[in-house]
């Protein structure tokens, strides 16, 4: 019966091959990122610079674990991109790019797509120069991600497109999206009939407007699909098996580094802050103890989901927690480092430390919204204790 | 790697304490202190194992473990709510052995004592004083092994706990024990405590969920209900994290822990204790606040040892002196927490 105990909470190392790697991103990172604001490096993720990543791809930092073949790495391990993505993450890299592209659409597209997808696709994304976006939400499917209506219907030539999609990540930057669409069926017959195509974003009939965010950011777009003809090499994966591509994609999502780091950028240069003399006092040093002792058990079970992952189990309900409790985290540092400073005379805070606060506590709703809203990873979990 | 399964240890651990370490020994001995015919025999039982010996090298007629090793075992002590300090008695004999004094019979508490002006000594609290059959006491940079039995004691908030004092004769005649200077008994003891602390968060869970499913309102199990699914997610989340944690602190192959991962491990744990307790009262409902049912002797204790090595204002603030110590990325602390080799 013990629920809890068939969730896997070993104690897992990074292999050494893969640590390795470390040294040199870190060089070339610290040298990367020497001049920019703290402010605009706590973005990371978010952040975009197409020039920045070409310069990772002339690394081979993209695509790492993906097969020489198709130009990546040469199928290192995923040890090795975490550390990658934990380096890029806390330094604040503006890997925004190329993010999705390397985290998601090309593992899938090397999972599912055909010969010719692979050999078109991943190769342009290693070298930075094919960006994904992901097309699943829309106005009325968010959580409800099975109502989706947007439709793809067979032609002579293809698919004709039809719908639109909502809070589309970087789609006014990106050449590419992979959208989730109705391909058969309706609405009613909710996960079935769904299939995941790969939409040109410059066809004819594509139209991508960014919205703003509280912030004053516009990372995220509305896409409006009217009548877009796509070839039948557009599906991706068999038609119908959108659904199950889709929730295999998102354990991959869940879990990783990208959970746990959201405001490092931000705590690192409050702790410089406290770790100055008129900075420094006994209640920051509790704080600073506080979200180190959460953050270090976190980053064992991100690292040990991982393993998991490696071994080719799907700890769906492992990364839900560490997303949850990640992103709990991720919240929480904002928040209390503003109790903190806001307790002090204004004239000892630095002003860069206030503009970087200023972003990250704007930014901090949406770490509990993308990638799944807290309740439904938390329905998820209960699905996984039998609850459900 | 250190897995609750292939864990034979642990796997004899769970299975003494199952069968001797019920709740009603458990009340038992809370009631009794070391009078109890229930302590004695208990200890007795778990004495036959030889797991308290575990923690000595082979030549010292032990099983040569590593903390890392008896995670599991200490984990199943919080689980059945053993109201005795095996882990204490773990490292204690381990540390006595190392130090060639003989080892007492019986269980032995840790704690932190003062010198008095005449000779004497005095521990305010000693967890476990009223069932140790001794206490290795840290004073300054000296320990020594004192004896229960004649020490004049004075009860203290919890049952199981006592303030301890001997006069200067009985000091005299206790055995001094060399011990690393470097060595602190709170972070000994926090070291050992947040293991049980793990397993005591993760019976509470099972109890929790078990009870959601079993327990009809308005015709339906209250586990049916998103609200009560919600707060079991949350409490998983916490027992995750913090046997994480505890795992962390309880790494290595040794008997002396690392002073960082402890501090993570207790605080950790500590924070967990606090939510998780919370959640499983609030759903039993009022039978988990009975004497009677089982849930209370798991969720004081949880207060208890809580309370116990430092809580988590005490460990906040050594991990957050060690980031403040540590120029640079957090990351690079986070690793040095995080980056333990693998034992077993
Ligand atoms: C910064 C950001 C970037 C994003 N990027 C992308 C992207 O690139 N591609 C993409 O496709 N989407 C993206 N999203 C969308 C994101 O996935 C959705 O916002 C999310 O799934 C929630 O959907 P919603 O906003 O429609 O909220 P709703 O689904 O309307 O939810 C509103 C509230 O109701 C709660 N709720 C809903 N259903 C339930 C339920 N069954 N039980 C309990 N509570 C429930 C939710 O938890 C939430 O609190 C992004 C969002 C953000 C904020």
């Amino acid at each position: 019966m013990s629920t809890l105990d068939s969730l896997t909470l070993t104690l897992t190392r990074i292999p050494a091959q893969d640590e390795a790697l470390r040294a040199e991103v870190r060089a070339f990172l610290a040298e990367a990122t020497r001049d920019m604001p703290a402010h605009i490096r706590a973005r990371s993720w978010s952040g975009y610079s197409t020039a920045f990543s070409r310069q990772l791809a002339a690394k081979g930092w993209i695509g790492i674990t993906l097969p020489q073949e198709y130009g990546g790495g040469g199928g290192r391990s995923a040890f090795a991109r975490y550390v990658l993505v934990e380096e890029f993450l806390n330094f604040g890299a503006p890997v925004g790019s190329h993010w999705i592209a390397d985290r998601q659409s090309a593992p899938l597209i090397l999972k599912f797509g055909t010969e010719a997808q692979k050999q078109f696709y991943i190769p342009r994304v290693c070298r930075g120069e094919a960006f994904f976006c992901i097309g699943m939400s829309e106005p009325n499917a968010g959580s409800d991600l099975a109502s989706v209506k947007t439709r793809a219907v067979a032609n002579d030539q293809g698919f004709v497109l039809n719908g639109q999609k909502i809070w589309t990540t970087n789609a006014h930057h990106c050449q590419y999206m992979i959208a989730l669409v109705r391909t058969s069926g309706t609405t009613e017959d909710r996960h079935k009939g769904l299939s995941q195509v790969i939409v040109d974003l410059s066809l004819p009939g594509v139209t991508v407007r960014p919205i703003e965010d509280l912030s004053g950011d516009s990372h995220f777009c509305e896409v409006f699909f009217d009548n877009v003809q796509l070839g039948a090499d557009a599906l991706i994966g068999a038609e119908g098996q959108g659904w199950a591509q889709v929730t295999a994609e998102l354990a991959f999502e869940r879990s990783g580094p990208e959970r746990l780091y959201s405001s490092i950028v931000l705590f690192d240069q409050w702790l410089d802050y406290v770790r100055t003399p008129q900075g420094r006092t006994e209640s920051a040093r509790q704080l600073a103890g506080k979200v180190l002792t959460q953050l270090a058990p976190l980053r064992a079970m991100s690292v040990s989901v991982q393993e998991n992952l490696t071994q080719g189990a799907s700890p769906i309900v492992e990364a839900a927690l560490v997303k949850e409790l990640g992103t709990t985290l991720e919240q929480m540092i904002p928040a209390a480092i503003a109790e903190d400073l806001f307790a002090r005379d204004a004239e000892d805070v630095p002003v860069e430390l206030l503009l970087t606060l200023k972003y990250v506590t704007e930014a901090s709703p949406s770490f509990s919204l993308r990638g799944g809203t807290r309740d439904i990873l938390r329905g998820m979990i209960a699905r996984g204790l039998g609850l459900r | 790697m250190t897995t609750n399964h292939n864990d034979m240890f642990a796997d004899a651990a769970r299975d003494v304490l199952a069968d001797q370490c019920t709740p009603h020994v458990v009340r038992a001995i809370e009631a009794g202190g070391r009078t109890a015919g229930a302590t004695a025999a208990l200890w007795a039982q778990l004495e036959a194992t030889g797991l308290a010996d575990a923690l000595l090298s082979e030549a010292d007629g032990g099983a040569g473990l590593g903390l890392g090793q008896v995670f599991g075992v200490l984990e199943q002590c919080g689980a059945h709510a053993l109201p005795l300090p095996l882990g204490e008695t773990m490292v204690a004999r381990a540390l006595l052995a190392q130090a060639g004094v003989a080892r007492p019979a019986g269980c032995i508490a840790l704690a932190r004592g003062e010198r008095l002006a005449d000779g004497g000594l005095r521990c305010a609290l000693v967890r476990s004083g009223q069932v140790a059959a001794a206490v290795l006491v840290q004073a300054g940079t000296a320990w020594r092994l004192l004896g229960t039995g004649d020490a004049q004691a004075t009860p203290q908030a919890l049952a199981l706990d006592a303030a301890l004092a001997w006069t200067a004769a009985q000091v005299q005649a206790a055995p001094a024990v060399a011990v690393d200077g470097a060595l602190d008994v709170r972070t000994l003891q926090a070291a050992v405590v947040a293991p049980p602390m793990a397993g005591a968060l993760s019976s509470v869970f099972q109890r929790s969920l078990q009870y959601a499913n079993e327990r009809q309102q308005f015709g339906r199990p209250i586990g049916k209900f998103q609200a009560i699914q919600h707060q079991l997610a949350v409490m998983s989340e916490h027992v995750f994290a913090a046997r994480m944690a505890a795992q962390l602190g309880c790494s290595g192959a040794g008997v002396v822990p690392e002073r960082l991962r402890v501090a993570t491990a207790k605080a950790r744990c500590s924070e967990a204790a606090l939510v998780v307790a919370e959640l499983a009262h609030a759903i039993h409902g009022a039978i988990g606040f009975t004497e009677e049912y089982d849930l209370q002797l798991f969720t004081r204790r949880l207060h208890a040892w809580r309370q116990t090595a430092g809580s988590e204002a005490y460990w906040y603030g050594v991990a957050g002196e060690a980031l403040l110590q540590h120029p640079g990325m957090t990351l690079d602390t986070v690793r040095r927490i995080t980056d333990v080799d693998a034992v077993l």
